[in-house]
């Protein structure tokens, strides 16, 4: 079975539809890329596959031993106090919170695991650092390996280079391209099409017309889409 | 002046006024910096109203101690505040307003109408800025001081690391299994009990400076979690041992000594902070 089903789902909030008949897989180790335009129901198809939205019909399946709290997220970036006081190691070692129940400490081995995943994005420098006074493409990395210590098999990315500029952003693309080449499946939320066509192995485009496929496919059916218009 | 200091440490109400306010400053400064940094501070500005009606209604009850009914009513106040809360933001600040606006009012006007004592402003006065209450604590308003304020830092430790994490980024952590929702509850229930502890040392109009100032300070200083939460303690419980000192030698009411030393230290810590980052 697939990580996720996602069979005929429908987003929306108080009863409005944003989103309708949506359906699609992803399997493990996959890179699904989703496209659509802002106000297009993304943002909200990330929180419903996080378990944190409700989705008003359908249904959206794990499986593969895929649990709820095993799917890493990095928030669109607003989410983040500008004034919070916060060194880059205690960012994220947070992501190991959810993971200790009712244990108030963190263990060696999962403070070990944080390191690890600093290395991982060459953050380890930074460590000390206060979070608010980094680059944009630096605090990104910050809140991937919070995300990493939360899980290491599957990462929700919403819009990760939006404000990076372009050499940053091109850093973003190839560490998470390298973190799915060490197996986490991804999914990200980007507006960037030549990203998509280098680096993603499925597209999901919201929005109207829904489409979803691998890479290759999509590519045809747009040409098919300029083609109609 | 030590020697007059000497002369009122050997009084017990002094010492027990000094225990109680070095722990009652050191739990609202632990619990200030996640509320500033939440957002929340106005949680606590509307219950410490809350909490002030109640304790007008256990005067015309002629209840022998306050603190049992203030304590349960202003913990169910703060956690059906953060369930309206919850709903938008316009309609929870508007929730919070109503509710203390209202207790306030109804407070004071219950007091009036049902009041035996002969001096009721000055009982108001006192409720509203603690002005003497801090000074003639029972024995077992300390004890319940010492415990509720202990166990307000025991649970602090115990949830440290997932209060930083729901206060850092409250979405991330309910992705990945820490149930937000509890912990704000939680949160709320412990802001309900300093608050309470509180008012016997600062009265209710000046919780919100205790708990918010220290953080604040703090703030302009540290740039990581633990060393705001540190500071903001050390500052907090300096402040308020300084200003019954302060009080006691000066006969100045405790509160708002204790409010105004925190003041100071706030524009101190700005000053520093400002010409550090130069
Ligand atoms: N909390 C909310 N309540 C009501 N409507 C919302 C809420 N969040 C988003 N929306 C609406 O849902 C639609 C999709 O939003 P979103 O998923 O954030 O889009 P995207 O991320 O694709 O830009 C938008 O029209 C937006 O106005
Ligand atoms: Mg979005």
């Amino acid at each position: 079975m697939a990580e996720l089903t996602v069979s005929d789902v429908t987003l929306g909030y108080e009863g409005r539809a944003v989103v309708k008949g949506l359906s699609f897989t992803v399997e493990s180790g996959d890179y699904l890329y989703i496209l659509g335009e802002n106000g297009s129901g993304k943002s909200t198809l990330i929180k419903s596959l996080l378990g944190l939205h409700p989705v008003m019909a359908g249904s959206i399946q794990r499986g593969d031993g895929l649990e709820q709290d095993e799917i890493g997220y990095l928030p669109q970036q607003t989410d983040v106090q500008r004034d919070f006081p916060a060194s880059v190691l205690e960012i994220v070692r947070s992501g190991l919170a959810g993971r200790c129940g009712l244990r108030p400490y963190y263990t060696k081995a999962e403070k070990t695991l944080a390191d690890e995943n600093m290395e991982r994005l060459g953050i380890t420098h930074l460590s000390r650092r206060c979070y608010r006074e980094l680059s944009g493409g630096q605090q990104q990395r910050v809140l991937l390996a919070r995300a990493l210590c939360a899980t290491q098999k599957m990462l929700l990315l919403d819009e990760p280079v939006a404000g990076l500029d372009p050499g940053a952003s091109e850093e973003m693309y190839q560490l998470v391209d390298k973190l799915n080449q060490e197996g986490t499946t991804i999914l990200m939320v980007s507006h960037d099409l030549q990203a998509a066509g280098k680096y993603a192995r499925h597209i999901l485009r919201i929005g109207e017309p829904l489409f979803w496929g691998t890479k290759d496919e999509y590519l045809e059916w747009q040409k098919g889409e300029m083609k109609d218009a | 002046m030590l020697e007059t200091l000497q002369l009122y440490f050997s009084y017990p109400f002094v010492r027990y006024a000094l225990i109680v306010g070095v722990l009652i400053a050191l739990s609202s400064s632990l619990l200030g910096v996640t509320l500033v940094l939440k957002r929340f501070s106005f949680i606590g500005d509307g219950l410490s109203h809350v909490a002030f009606g109640a304790i007008a209604v256990a005067t015309v009850l002629g209840v022998s101690n306050e603190m049992v009914v203030v304590m349960p009513v202003t913990i169910l106040a703060a956690v059906l505040l953060l369930r309206t809360g919850k709903n938008t933001k316009v309609k929870g600040d508007a929730a919070v307003a109503m509710i203390s606006v209202g207790a306030l009012a109804l407070g004071y006007l219950l007091m009036h109408l049902f009041s035996t004592s002969t001096n009721l402003s000055g009982d108001v006065c006192s409720t509203l800025f603690g002005s003497t209450a801090i000074l003639t604590l029972s024995s077992l308003d300390v004890w319940i001081c010492v415990i509720v304020s202990v166990l307000v830092m025991v649970v602090f430790l115990l949830f440290y690391h997932k209060i930083f994490a729901v206060t850092f980024d409250e979405t991330f952590a309910e992705a990945t299994g820490l149930h937000a929702g509890r912990y704000n509850l939680l949160i709320a229930v412990i802001t309900a009990a300093v608050i309470v502890l509180a008012m016997n040392l600062v009265g209710s109009l000046l919780i919100s400076a205790l708990i918010i100032f220290p953080a604040l300070s703090a703030m302009r200083l540290f740039k990581s979690f633990r060393a705001v939460i540190l500071c903001s303690a050390v500052l907090s419980v300096v402040c308020a041992t300084a200003g019954i000192l302060v009080s006691i030698l000066g006969s100045t009411p405790v509160g708002s000594t204790i409010v105004a030393m925190d003041i100071g230290v706030f524009i101190l810590c700005w000053i520093v902070g400002k010409v550090s980052r130069r």
